[in-house]
């Protein structure tokens, strides 16, 4: 695995919340380091994508703060979150059905690469510059995923396996600091989940990035994952080096049952 | 303050005959997620059923109301069945937009079948008016039927959704459709149900709307379903007493406005004020937040 | 880049389609081919069809239903008429038209940009709803406006000719429910396509940028646009006013072609803005070049069958509910979808040169 510096990149202190008297997540805390793989399980309904959505902003924490590379996140909003560094997938796949594979990658460069709305409706100035530039990095991006062939398909066309994919290259194009994969895995075989596998490590060394990620996949989790934490009923049950995690007897209870 | 009086009234006349119209929309909405745009053209076809039936064929009024409520219900049952039906779980827009279609398609035969000018309705209401404060405020009868029948309306309504066991099945089917089915419940049939009787409730509103207002035309219905779906957003789309509350509402403040302001900006100010209560609470008086899950 | 090309090569036909329709219609105009009903209906199918691309925006690109669009019609038509009654009246005519363009356009946008910054926040049938409402009150108010003109400046009143407290020699300009009379019928065919060709020019430029493409995927899917960072209102707002802007110009056309203007159900009211819609609906949404077509189609195919006339509106209703059953129904998508995904298979197959 590759060298992690000591950097805490993502520090999250004690987030909790409630839906209607129901505490979802209960305390939660975890601090991530600058290019850590970090696996985030637990069973089903056990809050892990509702900690996704504290982190994203699409909830706001009731307690606790949310800290990325010195910027204070709690409280904020998705868009403003996105702007500071973290990026996401979701559990289940949001694309963005009616553009092309290449649009949809384009959309998240759509922050790094700025024209007046003046030179949008008239394609003066700026534009063609800025729109070549989208579509150089935008292919790079794809190629990467090898997507690269389909750009111009509408993305609803897309396979499963590849939708998820260029999921992951459109959180890559909006340049975060943070990415956040939401069972990137699911719905995959063996010989796709292996290239997933691949390729998180690959993005994680050529685009510097750091991956927080919730998986089901024991061999994903085991094969890069890191560290670990392990939350049951909104709360945490365990966390720590990945091979200690995964022998710990209350882990495998938690999934297996009594 | 005895004129202030007879518009009050006459408001909550016409706030009655909204709030069942509005009932209609809300039950629709909630149960079958969908705004049916045409209730309010509905409502015409009712009013011209009574017509034909009491005043051409000159039968007793309660034939009338019967044929109006039967026949609209007939309707709103094949309606649901021919045009919305196959969009379950088509966008919204998508279903909205055939509403639209639906409602004019029903103006429009109405207008080939009736022509474009006007009849006048005779009322079907024939118990008298009552005067209170040494005459100076007239109760006329139809303001009376009218406002007993909104509350029958709400209390059967009330009664039949807590008590029965369709009624509880609509409830389901509101809350969560893919459960309601698990559950063994029949959702065609509880959405076929959920029509029949808004559309029951617009024939009712059809023969007391143009028994307060006696002109019917194929617009007859358009501009009242419009006010009456106002007053369910307002109240809270989805929920029964805010239909009744956003029915009152609209009915008092329209006929107020005619009467102190202007009837030129009558219109505009019901309006206004939906603008402003959905800015304030984008879900109505007593509508519930939904949460989008992510 | 492939569909670079293709898109570019579709929206250079869409340009053309127009100007070969102007090209045809001027010459039968010259070559006296033209009946007096067709004659009349040339600056309307410009109007309609400015009409018909601008709701496109909001409807097809934005994903929000707004039943009001006549409304900023409505706004346009008065602005730029009283402009004609008053500062224009002695402006050569193409001077005024293009001021009383600019003006019509900017007060419709700012009336979109106020209507849209509360009303875009709404859900869907909200929206729509509160649009409709919209386009109701501005009919309304309008209808109940008195606006005259002394040496003292514009007055205003609500109630009749008599509060506006004008001097003698001043003049009454909007007359209430009467509206406004002597306007110069000044807009030109010619006019109208180069208005049209503007309103194209700025819709597809629009689409074809990174603006466009925030404000699509932000229809697609809103939730995923915020996580890239996308401000959800400010673009929908952006479709809304330059729509409502477009609109304006429409009525601007409207009102300049008309020596009476007054606003009526038929003519600003919803039931303009569902026919509006129709033509969306019918040239597909989204679908721009389409809305054009079906904006001339649907103008011009009414004044030619008119044995169907009584028909017409019949006929619409039972189209648009078919068209809307076959493009949204979800058994008819799978259905189509099915189709496409085996289309996919058999090029993929050919790309890869063999097995996946």
């Amino acid at each position: 695995m590759a060298d992690t510096n000591e950097k805490v990149l993502l520090d999250v202190g004690g987030i909790s919340i409630s839906f209607g008297g129901l505490k979802a997540v209960n305390n939660f805390s975890i601090k991530i380091k600058k290019n850590e793989l970090y696996g985030l399980i637990g069973p089903n309904g056990a809050g892990k994508t509702t900690v996704f959505n504290l982190l994203t902003g699409v909830y706001k924490p009731d307690t606790g703060r949310i800290i990325l590379d010195g910027d204070v996140l709690t409280g904020k909003k998705t868009i403003e979150i996105n702007r500071s560094g973290i990026a996401r997938t979701f559990q289940n796949i949001r694309l963005f059905s009616n553009l092309s594979v290449i649009d949809n990658v384009k959309v998240g460069l759509h922050q790094h690469h700025e024209y007046s709305l003046f030179e949008g409706v008239t394609h003066l100035g700026r534009y063609r510059r800025v729109e070549k530039e989208m579509t150089e990095k935008a292919h790079e991006l794809l190629k990467v995923f090898e997507l690269d062939e389909f750009a111009e398909f509408k993305a609803s066309q897309l396979p499963y396996g590849k939708q998820r994919k260029l999921e992951i290259a459109r959180a890559l194009a909006t340049d975060p600091k943070l990415l956040l994969l939401d069972e990137p895995a699911a719905g995959m075989n063996p010989q796709e989940t292996q290239e997933l596998m691949d390729t998180i490590r690959f993005v994680r060394d050529r685009f510097d990035m750091t991956v927080l990620l919730i998986e089901h996949d024991m061999k994903l989790v085991s094969g890069i994952c890191d560290r670990l934490t392990v939350l049951n009923f909104g709360q945490m049950l365990a966390e720590g080096e990945t091979r200690t995690v995964l022998n710990n007897p209350e882990v495998i209870k938690a999934y297996l049952g009594d | 303050m005895s004129s202030f009086l007879s518009y009050l009234i006459s408001g909550i006349s016409l706030g009655s005959v909204y709030a069942i119209i509005a009932l209609g929309y809300t039950m629709v909405y909630g149960i079958a997620k969908m705004l049916n745009f045409a209730h309010g053209d509905i409502i015409m076809v009712g009013a011209y059923i009574a017509f034909i039936v009491f005043t051409n064929m000159g039968l007793p009024p309660v034939v009338a109301i019967l044929a109006s409520v039967a026949g609209c219900t007939i309707l709103g049952v094949l309606i649901e069945r021919i045009a919305y039906k196959p969009l379950r779980g088509a966008s919204s827009l998508s279903v909205l937009i055939t509403a639209i279609g639906v409602s004019y398609f029903l103006q429009n035969s109405a207008l080939l079948l009736f022509g474009a000018d006007s009849k006048t309705f005779t009322s079907l209401v024939n118990i008298p008016s009552v005067t209170i404060m040494n005459g100076e405020v007239i109760i006329s009868g139809v303001t009376i039927v009218s406002i007993a029948a909104s509350i029958i309306v709400i209390v059967l309504l009330t009664l039949f959704i807590n008590k029965t066991k369709a009624g509880q099945a609509m409830l389901a089917v509101s809350e969560d459709t893919g459960a309601a089915t698990l559950m063994g419940i029949d959702v065609n049939k509880t959405i076929a149900l959920t029509f029949a009787i808004g559309s029951a409730l617009a024939g009712v509103a059809g023969v007391l709307l143009c028994s307060t207002y006696p002109v019917l035309s194929s617009q007859t219905g358009a501009m009242p379903g419009i006010k009456a779906f106002t007053a369910a957003v307002f109240g809270g789309i989805g929920s029964i007493p805010g239909a009744m509350i956003g029915g009152m509402v609209m009915g008092v403040v329209e006929n107020l406005s005619k009467a102190y302001i202007s009837s030129q900006l009558s219109d505009a100010i019901v309006f206004a004020l939906l603008i402003i209560i959905l800015l304030v609470k984008p879900t109505g008086l007593m509508g519930k937040k939904v949460q989008e899950k992510v | 880049m492939n569909t670079k090309s293709k898109t570019f090569r579709s929206n250079l036909v869409t340009f053309g389609l127009v100007l070969a329709f102007y090209a045809v219609m001027e010459a039968m105009l010259k070559g006296g081919m033209l009946s007096s009903l067709m004659k009349g209906l040339l600056v309307p199918l410009c109007y309609y069809m400015i009409l018909a691309v601008s709701l496109n925006l909001v409807v097809g690109i934005s994903g929000e239903l707004s039943l009001g669009h006549a409304g900023f019609m409505c706004v346009g038509a008065f602005v730029s008429a009283v402009f004609a009654r008053t500062l224009g009246a002695n402006l050569p005519s193409m001077v005024e038209l293009i001021v009383a363009v600019i003006i019509g356009a900017v007060f419709a946008a700012i009336f979109g940009f106020l209507i849209g910054i509360p009303v875009l926040r709404l859900r869907g049938d909200y929206l729509a709803i509160v649009t409709l409402a919209f386009g109701e009150i501005i009919k309304n108010v309008i209808n109940a406006v008195y606006l005259g003109v002394d040496s003292n400046g514009l007055h205003v009143s609500l109630k009749d000719v008599k509060s506006l407290g004008l001097e003698d020699g001043g003049e009454v300009i909007i007359k209430g429910a009467q509206g406004i009379g002597s306007l110069p019928r000044n807009s030109t065919f010619t006019f109208g396509i180069i208005l049209l060709l503007i309103t194209l020019f700025i819709v597809i430029n629009l689409i074809n940028s990174r603006q466009g493409r925030a404000i699509m995927s932000i229809r697609d899917n809103r939730i995923a646009a915020e996580s890239v960072g996308l401000s959800v209102s400010k673009y929908k707002l952006t479709a809304f006013v330059i729509s409502a802007a477009l609109a304006g110009v429409a009525g601007v056309l409207y009102s300049h072609n008309l020596a009476n203007l007054q606003a009526t159900s038929k003519n600003f009211g919803y039931n303009q803005s569902i026919m509006i819609l129709v033509f969306v609906v019918l040239g597909g949404i989204g679908n721009i070049r389409g809305s054009l077509i079906a904006a001339v189609v649907l103008t011009i195919l009414p004044e030619k069958l008119r044995f169907l006339s009584d028909y017409r509106m019949l006929i619409y209703a039972i189209v648009l509910i078919v068209m809307m059953i076959i493009n949204s129904a979800p058994k008819v998508v799978e259905y189509r979808k099915v189709m496409a995904e085996k289309y996919f298979k058999k090029d993929k197959k050919n790309a890869d040169g063999g097995e996946a």
